[in-house]
């Protein structure tokens, strides 16, 4: 038996078919995500945001700048301020890479001058090489966690300005420490900003 | 030393225990076969072809297939270039973005029609909730299906004798869409999801800082104030600064991510949710789902080399296709890993910064690369992203040691055939195969023959325009950019590095990749359009070349195998065909890369 | 075999090289370079060249006066050295066409108006026979034009086309009635009918093919080309990109663009497959004209191709696998015959016998038996000759008739005249064919004696050549009329792969059809005008020079020599001419790799000076290591001339170890060659200043 499908025009399909996927993939296809998403992980879907007695104390997953020596230091940042407003319309930071050659001169300086201020801030480590991490501008710009190298490496100094024992340091160090995925992927690291909050007692 | 090689080879090992059960399937749908998500999706396969009064017998010869890739494609550009330009009067805009200028809408558009996904702006803050959602993921499903369609076609090409017809475009696309892509990223996603990905309908959040931020009145962060928060004051040295603003709040982007991400991973798109795409902590949060999101950009590619093997009845073809592929990956990713690993002097300073490995960092070149991912993770990433046509990051290429940014650029260079993008990398790789089976086969003494089809002028000359198609995109996009002295004003960095910039970006829009050294600021209308017009050329005109080889090889009769037919599954050829592909990249690029990243990598050595 | 001789001498011969070398700068002419993309690039690069020097001497310049004129010299002489290499090899091919012309001469011709009034000639010039027209030649005269003998017999001197000087028998009716005009007829007279017109006879033709006047290009060859020049058109991409980067980088590094014109020209003539492209034409001509010295002249080069992918050979059995003649090798007596009484009885049958196969009868039986030849001229005697029809010849003397045949024809006569045929017999009868004999029955006076056991004779050496062709992946079908259990035999001896016993044209056709239709590509030979159908429609048709008009038209090639086994040399000739494409493109574009390693650092050394990492060969200067590659580029064609004449070695191995063997020698030679050479050239440039 023979059906004779009458055969509308390629354009007439093309638009057709293309709205019918508009509808499946751009409006049925992330609003059954979002949904099961909202249902299931209800913090991770809504950006990991750490919130003490109604404060919101930063998400757990963004990186910020601290040059306070009783803070933890992070990845390095090129701190923006000019691309986002609050609902007040005062700005609000944000970051981005650097997106230098790690062989260019600028780099060179620019990693010499870090180098020279993470030194200067704690001259009982003068001996001791920094880890990379410390004076490198991560990926994302908003890098959130460190190796656990550089965070040892700080410990010293931190230690010092709260009046801790270095011993102390590390066990908050350990708690805010994420391993890898089934031990082997990615890499262990440090948490900035929940040593931080710890360390001044918000968590 | 062994924890990273394990690591390395275990995701090479996972990816392919992936790929092969998947290509199986991949080809199962195709055929139109039965499968275990048939009782699922088949009504909703029905559901469109219904609609559209396809009917599924249909045959279209290589022009109407052709006709109906560029319609569709045609379809998704106008309707991306209008959303984005007028994103700004529409719904779903929780963060009031404005229209996109049309240049950069434009080249945005085509960059996601292309399967490109080149990004001239930054998602977060130029996108809208229902931009990401009608634009760029719809778009993310059909170019990908587009390419896997087309595969396919081709696949039909040599697979049938004496005939015309090469299947049904639309329906390709609804099996490729329905069966495939929605349920592996519905799951994907929910995992992205439960990794910490965001996904909801919110534009945005702001958080507090443990460290307010003091900026300058012309806008400059100020490093060594002292901020009395109380008093809002800003001073230095015990001077209080006129005019200088205390910034007390970080910006949280927010919105369906995941969807997203997860399409833009398994499709080999590559466009990513936020500007710095998967280098960012919302959009890859950790090592899991580092994992998947990296293990997906390589899936469907390889999968799809046991589904050519599979389809063609001639598995140890697919194999050899996919060795081929696999040894330039694992000797592009040695190159990155010893690289990227050993960082550079400039990083090092005399020793006075620790760029060594061992249990509690991963030492090298950490510019540009995530902690949480290290040195492996970015490695692996970023010969994965550039080897696929993916073109997603998860550290900045442009802080790549020359020599590692060169891998990536040679990747790209090569015509996007080392997996390449899903469907296209594997037609690109064909085409080569069919160079490689031409020069072969007269070195024996043979008319070259493919799969038991002769191969004549008229493959040869569509399969030449193929494999060139990429090469000729570049040369003549970088060459045309470079003349131009306004250029250097888009540029990070200097020098050579400032070249590889420039070179980069038209590699990665040659070879329909779309990532960057971001260093680059590529939204102005020179880069816009002529970037725009490198992608489309290098992704229809090779689409067209296929359909008309896959057309002209179908109505061939099959050559029988002999002791005389030269094989195309041992070693020998899989040698000849890397040889090939490695030549036309080299040939056409040594001149560039040696101005760029070679130059680079020797100054430094200086 | 004027032409083999000829053929060994011709890099020697000093004249052959003097008009090689005049055809060389005639050739320059845009027109005919433009038919060669390739070398049209190097063509306007000298050009462009030449022109740049002579705007130097008006202070327009961007590199010195000296290194442009040198550029351009060198570039003028890769031009050259190409056109050389097509003259030369087509030089061989217009001495042979020369050859022929000289043999081609307008000769009157004795038209007849039919077979039955010989003697109302006129005479007529040969340019003005019409198909159709008849004419009578007689003894020492010229036959005037191609055609089929009607009436008579003649012995015919072919060597005129065929070098063959041994004359041949041209008869009326049966597969050698063709007669080729040009050629001589020595004895006797023929009518002969007309069948091409002047201009587009036989030897016209050939002249036009040996010349390469007619040669048209392959589709092979034009996919290659295809790929050069695509090859070419990124190249000139390269190099134009080039110049722009090369301006941006200067630009950034606030200095003067270091990249000259010049330079770059020289860069894209290196780059450009010019070594592939300059001999691609002389390899098709060497390759035809390598046909034509095994004496087999081809329709079209196409032919020549395909029969290097033919994976089939039909071959006749007699001739090609066997020795042409079968040997009578046993005589096996039935039913309690004497022997010497059946060795008697075959004798006689067989002395009137004068084929090889009857006097191998007489021959036996004297060995064996000790009898003689008699005279028979005393006794009543007359013989029976051999007919289609009785399938049987004999002897009948002093009322005693004895007859030797097929079993099957004797069988039917014996049973006929009251006779017996026994079990006995039947048996022996095919015992032997199951040996692949052929049996012939002999029956005295309708009493079955016994049989002649005749045997085929395997030529030396067959078995090794097929199993050589089966190496190669190609088939051999045995195609005999014999039984198909003698035929079985025969082939399990020889080691043909398969055969078609009692073959008919319709046989062949069907069995060649079959083979297409499963993918395969088919070659036979054939004479006769019944072969002519299946000619038609294999893929490699050989025609013997020997056989009929319609079998000639019908194939794609006729072989001179008229030889069975040609087939084999035709097949090698095909593939080397393929291989030897194949193996020069590798070579070509591996030597490019060493070029860049020898220009680029020569180009931005000033620019970046940690380049001269690159600079791997240790040149000595830039414009040295510019100078030394274009020179390389320029020497190499000359160098390979010799080969793209012979073609590459070819052995039968599989295509898996004869495609690593040539990746090995021309891919990585091609790699190897010019780090070596370039630096030898380098080192003698500046040994005497040069640069």
């Amino acid at each position: 038996m023979q059906v004779r499908i009458k055969k509308s025009g390629t354009w007439t399909r093309a638009i057709v078919f293309y709205l019918m996927l508009t509808m499946i993939c751009g409006v049925i296809y992330p609003l059954v995500v979002t949904g099961l998403g909202q249902l299931l992980f209800k913090d991770q879907a809504n950006g990991s945001i750490i919130e003490v007695n109604g404060k919101k104390y930063g998400s757990a997953l963004l990186g910020q700048q601290y040059t306070d020596n009783a803070h933890m230091w992070g990845r390095i940042m090129n701190v923006d301020t000019h691309t986002y407003k609050n609902k007040e319309g005062k700005a609000v930071m944000y970051a981005a890479p650097s997106n230098l050659s790690p062989a260019s001169d600028e780099t060179a300086a620019l990693v010499a001058q870090r180098v020279a201020k993470i030194k200067a801030a704690d001259p009982d480590q003068k001996e001791t090489a920094i880890p990379v991490d410390l004076v490198t501008c991560s990926g994302s710009g908003l890098d959130p966690g460190i190796s656990v190298a550089a965070a040892n490496y700080q410990v010293p100094r931190i230690a010092k300005a709260h009046h801790l024992s270095e011993a102390q340091v590390k066990t908050i160090i350990t708690q805010c420490t994420s391993g890898k995925f089934l031990g082997i992927f990615g890499e262990r690291t440090v948490n900035v900003l929940k040593v931080n909050l710890m360390l001044d007692g918000i968590l | 030393m062994a924890s990273i090689i394990l690591e390395y080879g275990l995701y090479l090992v996972i990816l392919v225990a992936l790929g092969i059960p998947l290509g199986g399937y991949i080809e199962r749908v195709m055929a139109g076969e039965h499968t275990f998500l048939s009782r699922v999706c088949d009504p909703v396969e029905n559901g469109i072809t219904r609609v559209l009064k396809i009917d599924r017998e249909e045959e279209m010869d290589w022009k109407q297939y052709l006709k109906s890739v560029l319609a569709f494609s045609v379809c998704g550009l106008v309707f991306l270039f209008l959303l984005l330009m007028t994103q700004g009067f529409l719904a779903g805009n929780p963060q009031g973005v404005k229209g996109m200028r049309w240049d950069l809408a434009f080249n945005t558009a085509v960059s996601f029609v292309t399967n490109t996904n080149w990004q001239a702006y930054s998602g977060e803050s130029q996108l809208s909730d229902l931009t990401q959602m009608l634009g760029m993921t719809v778009q993310n499903f059909v170019s990908a299906g587009t390419g896997i369609a087309v595969l396919f076609a081709l696949i039909r090409g040599f697979n049938k004798v004496k005939e015309k017809g090469l299947g049904s475009f639309w329906v390709d696309v609804t099996r490729v869409i329905v069966h495939v892509l929605l349920p592996l990223n519905l799951v994907l996603a929910l995992a992205l999801i439960g990794g910490g990905v965001v996904q909801n309908l919110k534009g945005g959040e702001t958080v507090d800082l443990l460290e307010p931020i003091a900026v300058s009145a012309d806008g400059n962060v100020m490093d060594n104030a002292v901020i009395d928060q109380n008093a809002g004051t800003v001073s230095v040295n015990g001077k209080t600064v006129a005019g200088a603003t205390i910034v007390t709040q970080e910006f949280v982007p927010m919105g369906p991510g995941a969807s997203q991400i997860a399409i833009k991973q398994t499709g080999t798109n590559g466009g990513g949710f936020m500007g710095v795409n998967s280098a960012h902590p919302l959009e890859n949060p950790s090592s899991f789902t580092n994992s998947l999101e990296m293990l997906s950009i390589l899936l469907i590619p390889v999968a799809l080399c046991f589904s050519f093997g599979r389809a063609v009845k001639n598995k140890k073809q697919g194999i050899a296709i996919f060795c081929a592929m696999f040894i330039c990956l694992c000797v592009a990713l040695a190159a990155l890993a010893v690289n990227e690993q050993l960082g550079t002097p400039e990083l090092a300073q005399n020793g006075s910064v620790d760029l060594s490995w061992s249990a509690e960092q991963c030492g090298g070149n950490m510019e540009g690369k995530e902690a949480r991912f290290g040195i492996v993770s970015s490695s692996t990433w970023a010969a994965f992203t550039t080897a696929a046509s993916n073109g997603s990051v998860n550290a900045m290429h442009d802080s790549l040691t020359p020599l590692g940014g060169m891998v990536t650029m040679l990747l790209m260079q090569l015509g996007e055939v080392i997996f390449g993008g899903v469907g296209c990398g594997l037609y690109g790789m064909l085409a080569f195969a069919i160079l490689t089976v031409f020069i072969a086969g007269l070195m024996v003494g043979r008319t070259p023959e493919f799969l038991g089809k002769k191969i004549e002028p008229y493959e040869m000359k569509w399969a030449v325009l193929v494999c060139l198609a990429t090469p000729i995109a570049i040369l003549a996009g970088s060459g045309i950019a470079m003349s131009i002295p306004g250029v250097v004003d888009s540029l990070t960095n200097s020098g050579a590095h400032g070249f590889s910039e420039i070179l980069y970006a038209y590699s990665s829009c040659g070879g329909n990749n779309g990532s960057a050294f971001a260093g680059l600021a590529a939204n102005t209308p020179f880069f816009n359009i002529t970037l725009g017009m490198v992608m489309l050329f290098a992704r229809f005109l090779p689409i067209a070349g296929i359909l008309a080889i896959s057309g002209n090889l179908v109505q061939k009769k099959r050559i029988a195998v002999t002791a005389g037919t030269l094989s195309t599954t041992n070693g020998t050829f899989v040698f000849l065909l890397i040889l090939i592909v490695l030549l036309i990249g080299a040939l056409s690029f040594f001149p560039a890369l040696s101005l760029g990243p070679l130059a680079e990598f020797f100054s430094q050595m200086m | 075999m004027a032409y083999h001789e000829k053929s060994k001498r011709v890099l020697a011969d000093k004249k052959m090289i003097g008009r090689a070398v005049k055809d060389s700068f005639i050739k320059l002419n845009p027109r005919v370079q433009f038919a060669n993309p390739v070398m049209f690039l190097v063509y306007v690069s000298a050009i462009l060249t030449t022109g740049l020097w002579v705007c130097s001497w008006f202070g327009i310049q961007d590199a010195s006066g000296a290194y442009t004129l040198a550029i351009a010299v060198i570039l003028w002489f890769t031009v050259i050295f190409a056109n050389f290499a097509e003259a030369i090899a087509e030089g061989r091919g217009k001495a042979q066409a020369d050859a022929l012309r000289s043999a081609k001469k307008d000769v009157d011709a004795h038209r007849i108006p039919s077979a039955e009034q010989k003697d109302a000639i006129t005479v007529v010039s040969s340019v003005a026979l019409k198909k159709g027209d008849l004419v009578i030649v007689k003894a020492g005269e010229i036959i005037p034009g191609d055609g089929d003998v009607i009436d008579g017999a003649a012995s015919v001197d072919e060597s005129a086309i065929t070098g063959e000087s041994a004359p041949v028998i041209r008869e009326s009716g049966g597969d050698r009635s063709a007669v080729t005009g040009g050629t001589t007829v020595l004895s006797d007279w023929i009518v002969v009918c007309i069948t091409s017109e002047a201009g587009e006879s036989f030897m016209d033709k050939m002249i036009a093919m040996v010349e390469g006047a007619a040669r048209k290009k392959t589709p092979n060859e034009i996919a290659l080309q295809i790929f050069l020049v695509a090859l070419s058109i990124i190249f000139i991409l390269v190099t134009l990109s080039l110049y722009s980067y090369s301006l941006f980088s200067a630009r950034q590094a606030g200095i003067a663009n270091p990249t000259s014109v010049t330079t770059l020209v020289a860069l894209l003539v290196c780059l450009a497959p010019t070594t592939i492209g300059a001999l691609l034409s002389s390899i098709g001509i060497a390759g035809m004209s390598r046909l034509n010295q095994a004496n087999v002249l081809a329709m079209s080069g196409r032919a020549i191709e395909a029969a290097g992918d033919v994976d089939i050979l039909m071959l006749d059995k007699t001739g090609t696998i066997t020795l042409g003649n079968r040997q009578a090798d046993d005589f096996i007596p039935v039913d309690g015959t004497d022997p010497r009484e059946l060795a008697d009885a075959a004798q006689l049958s067989s002395l009137a016998d004068e084929t090889p196969e009857g006097r191998s009868v007489v021959v036996l039986a004297k060995e064996r038996y000790g009898l003689r030849g008699r005279n028979l001229e005393e006794k009543q005697v007359s013989f029976v000759p051999f007919t289609a029809k009785t399938r049987m010849s004999g002897v009948d003397y002093d009322g005693i008739a004895i007859r030797k045949g097929a079993a099957d024809s004797v069988k039917k006569y014996v049973l006929d005249n009251g006779g017996t045929y026994s079990k006995a017999c039947e048996d022996a009868v095919l015992e032997v064919s199951n040996k692949g004999g052929t049996p012939l029955v002999v029956a005295k006076d309708f009493k079955v004696l016994g049989i002649i056991y005749l045997k085929d004779i395997i030529k030396d050496g067959v078995q090794e050549k097929f199993a050589d062709l089966r190496k190669m992946g190609i088939k051999t079908i045995m195609i005999t009329g014999d039984n198909p259990v003698t035929a079985a035999a025969i082939a399990a001896e020889a080691g043909v792969d398969d055969f078609l016993a009692q073959s008919t044209p319709e046989g062949k056709l069907t069995m060649i059809r079959d083979f297409q239709k499963k993918g395969h590509l088919v070659a036979m030979t054939g004479d006769g005008t019944n072969d002519a159908p299946a000619l038609a429609q294999a893929d490699v048709a050989v025609a013997m020079n020997t056989g009929t008009q319609a079998a000639k038209e019908a194939g794609n090639m006729v072989d001179l020599d008229s030889s069975p086994t040609k087939l084999i040399d035709i097949v090698r000739i095909g593939k080397q001419l393929l291989m030897t494409r194949g193996s020069l493109t590798t070579f070509s574009i591996a030597n490019d790799v060493a070029k860049y390693f020898a220009i680029i650092p020569a180009l931005f050394l000033g620019l970046y000076p940690g380049l001269s990492a690159l600079n791997i060969m240790g040149l000595s200067s830039p414009q040295s290591a510019v100078l030394s590659a274009i020179i390389y580029n320029a020497l190499i064609i000359v160098a390979l001339i010799p080969l793209a004449l012979k073609g590459v070695a070819y052995r039968e191995v599989p295509a898996g170890k004869l495609l690593s063997r040539n990746l090995l020698i021309y891919g990585l030679g091609g790699l190897a060659a010019p780090f070596v050479f370039i630096k030898l050239i380098d080192m003698l440039l500046t040994a005497f200043g040069l640069a």
